[in-house]
């Protein structure tokens, strides 16, 4: 009999199971890695209406977080601060500024400044600040060194993995309340021990309702 | 048992090479065993080769065109059903509480079921060296693979979010999300995929031989290369032959006890819960004994239609068809002994809740499902105790549809009616099925049917080198007296 298949087709066999164990590898890991938000999402840095400086406020003049971001000790959210609370200094620091005319025509009546927001967690994750504050996960934790950042970008991936390192081994991001706004506690270098302290011990959800409620 | 290796067209000529079947009278018996023959019509080693090969080389009778015409339209119509599915949600079936579970489980079990008969067949009764299994053992093979392709469809779509189904999968991902192995729903992810693989290897090891013959037979340069390519060099040296047959019986191996497993674990997804009417120990081998019961219903089913329309009384003989009704009525006899049982165990466990599960199935307002089932399942096979109904096409053909309706109500009495009369008569609601369900069940048909058809027109629908291993001549033993 004829030849049907001319003969380089002999390697063709193992030359297929090749390639689809190692491409059913490397996909994996690409999609793993790649179409992560540790890839995607760390680092973004949308431009705001106003070049608020974190840096400024947070971190040269020493403001606490909770001066704006008010209601995170006891509510879901962070606050944003209205422009009211900007003008409790601007009202007669930089009162001329161009750049803060949007803050000041939101203050005079006109419509909220549209703040984009840097840190975004799907619909369908329930968070709640208050909780984690008052558990001892600080500031600086998930957004990163704030009071060193001209403009806010994101530090951590906010993914599900990423929560759920935090949620498995919680002791070691924990600090005591009085050190929770600030930015240079390291919680590594100083772990917080909640029992020796009196406090009950932090037990986080792993269960799929704890966050997808 | 392959011992052969000229298995080749080379074989001497056929005293007889019309497809007349004589009929099998003492004097045609075995000339070394002794039995009824498996192949009659004096039938040789070339003439077999003809008689498989032939359908697939010169065309489909015009029933096949009808039937494969009304599988494709099944099939358009379960791909529209499937697109709304994903489109609008699971809400378009009649699926809600408390009957969260509905059609598409039924569906999914029948048609798992169905797929037992081919493993069981080439596995089990290979082992048992039931050398009737070489008639039917393709294209039940081929039947259970496409079983479990309408099987793993179901549990796909029900999903909802289809394009989520990886997370079945322990695959890595940023989300850290992995199934849980404590759910038998899991374990039916890998019982399943593990079944649909090795029914999948083992039939295509069973097929390299024949793509070779159709390959060798060939004309056409596409068909050579079509069959080359899947005959994967096939040349049948004697070392060909050694190989295959380590291969097969590894495979039969490996196969046996997957035909038990698969349906076991699949019987976990009711066992295992707490519900009245499913947390009953006697699930697993009543699930088996279901399936095999239904698998050989369905093949059948198949083998009657594939006799008659491809004229292979000769190597599809009453012998063979026999011995399916017998196992038929053996695998219905144990399903009705698990129905009695689970109501002795009802009574017996003096547990109001499983007594009244089991009331309620036979006397509630699934009533009429029930009584379908028993009779279906129960009582129509009883007709196989008599000689003259094992032999006749027709009565086979009628009790094979019989048992194919009664599995799927054993299967839609166990899911639906357990669920929609629990614990609490507050949360009691009868479950109406929607036109979705129903056009997805037909389409279920319609994509089963299209994949036999596809098979029965480009593959040799009976495995000719293992018939051929059949014939006398292919025994040690035989010695060629008669001329």
């Amino acid at each position: 009999m004829a030849n049907v298949f001319p003969q380089w087709t002999n390697s063709l066999p193992k030359l297929v199971v090749g390639a689809l164990l190692i491409g059913g590898t490397v996909a994996v890991f690409a999609v793993t890695y790649w179409f992560s938000p540790e890839y995607t999402d760390v680092g973004y840095t949308p431009k705001q209406p106003v070049p608020f400086s974190h840096k400024v406020h947070a971190g040269d003049l020493g403001l606490d977080c909770r001066y704006c971001h008010n209601s995170v000790e006891t509510s879901s959210t962070a606050a944003i601060p209205p422009a009211a609370t900007c003008m409790n200094c601007h009202r007669s620091v930089k009162a001329d500024s161009k750049a803060l005319a949007p803050i000041r025509a939101a203050a005079a009546g006109g419509d909220p400044v549209r703040w984009v927001r840097v840190h975004m967690l799907p619909d369908y994750a329930f968070f709640d600040h208050s909780v984690h504050v008052g558990a001892g996960v600080g500031c600086a934790t998930c957004h990163g060194r704030i009071d060193q950042m001209e403009e806010v970008a994101q530090h951590t991936a906010l993914s599900m993995n990423w929560c759920l390192d935090c949620h498995r081994h919680p002791e070691a991001v924990l600090r005591p309340r009085s050190e929770i706004t600030n930015m240079d506690h390291d919680p590594a270098q100083s772990p917080f021990d909640r029992a020796a302290a009196g406090l009950r011990t932090v037990d986080p959800p792993e269960h799929c309702s704890g966050c997808h409620r | 048992m392959f011992g052969l290796s000229s298995l080749s067209n080379t074989g001497r000529k056929p005293d007889t090479t019309g497809s007349k079947p004589m009929e099998a009278t003492n004097a045609h018996l075995d000339p070394v065993d002794g039995r009824t023959p498996l192949v009659i019509g004096g039938h040789d080693f070339h003439s077999i080769t003809e008689i498989v090969a032939r359908p697939v080389e010169q065309g489909m009778p015009r029933g096949w065109y009808i039937i494969f015409g009304i599988a494709l339209c099944l099939l358009s119509l379960l791909l529209v059903s499937i697109g709304w599915l994903v489109w609008e949600g699971v809400g378009v079936w009649g699926l809600n509480n408390p009957v969260a579970w509905g059609w598409a489980i039924v569906s999914f079990v029948f048609w798992v079921g169905i797929g037992h008969a081919g493993t069981l067949i080439s596995a089990i009764l290979y082992l048992f060296r039931q050398r009737w299994r070489t008639g039917v053992n393709r294209a039940a093979e081929a039947m259970t693979i496409f079983a479990v392709v309408c099987a793993l469809m179901f549990p796909t779509i029900h999903v909802g979010r289809i394009w989520l189904l990886y997370w079945v999968f322990p695959i890595p991902n940023q989300m850290d999300v992995w199934p849980n192995f404590r759910s038998p729903l899991l374990w039916d992810v890998f019982a399943v995929t593990i079944y649909g693989t090795v029914s999948i290897l083992f039939w295509f090891t069973g097929l390299i031989p024949d793509l070779a013959t159709m390959r060798d037979r060939a004309k056409t340069l596409t068909r050579k290369r079509v069959y080359g390519f899947f005959a994967m060099g096939w040349r049948g040296s004697n070392r060909h032959w050694h190989n295959y047959e380590v291969a097969y019986m590894i495979l039969a191996g490996l196969a046996t006890p997957l035909v038990l497993s698969v349906h076991t674990i699949v019987s976990f997804d009711f066992a295992v819960s707490q519900l009245p009417g499913w947390h009953t120990t006697i699930f697993p081998p009543y699930f088996v004994a279901g399936a095999i019961f239904s698998g050989f219903a369905m093949v059948l089913t198949l083998m009657v239609i594939c006799r008659t329309a491809f004229k292979m009384e000769n190597l599809l003989t009453n012998r063979h068809f026999e011995n399916m009704a017998k196992i038929v009525l053996t695998t219905g006899s144990i399903v009705g002994y698990a129905y009695a049982m689970e109501f002795f165990i009802a009574w017996y466990s003096g547990n109001p809740y499983e007594s009244f599960a089991f009331v309620n199935r036979a006397f509630g307002p699934y009533a009429w499902a029930y009584w379908i089932m028993v009779s279906c399942n129960v009582l129509s096979p009883q007709i196989f105790w008599f000689r003259k109904a094992r032999q006749n096409l027709t009565v086979i053909f009628i009790v094979s549809i019989f048992v194919n309706i009664g599995m799927w109500f054993e299967r839609f009495v166990i899911t639906v009616t357990s669920l929609a009369n629990d614990f609490l008569p507050s949360a009691w609601d009868y479950f109406h099925p929607s036109f979705w369900d129903i056009s997805t069940l037909l389409g279920s048909f319609g994509l089963f049917f299209t994949l036999f058809c596809l098979f029965v027109r480009y593959l040799p629908m009976v495995a000719i080198a293992e018939v051929k291993c059949v014939l006398p001549e292919s025994n040690p033993h035989h010695q060629p007296t008669e001329g």
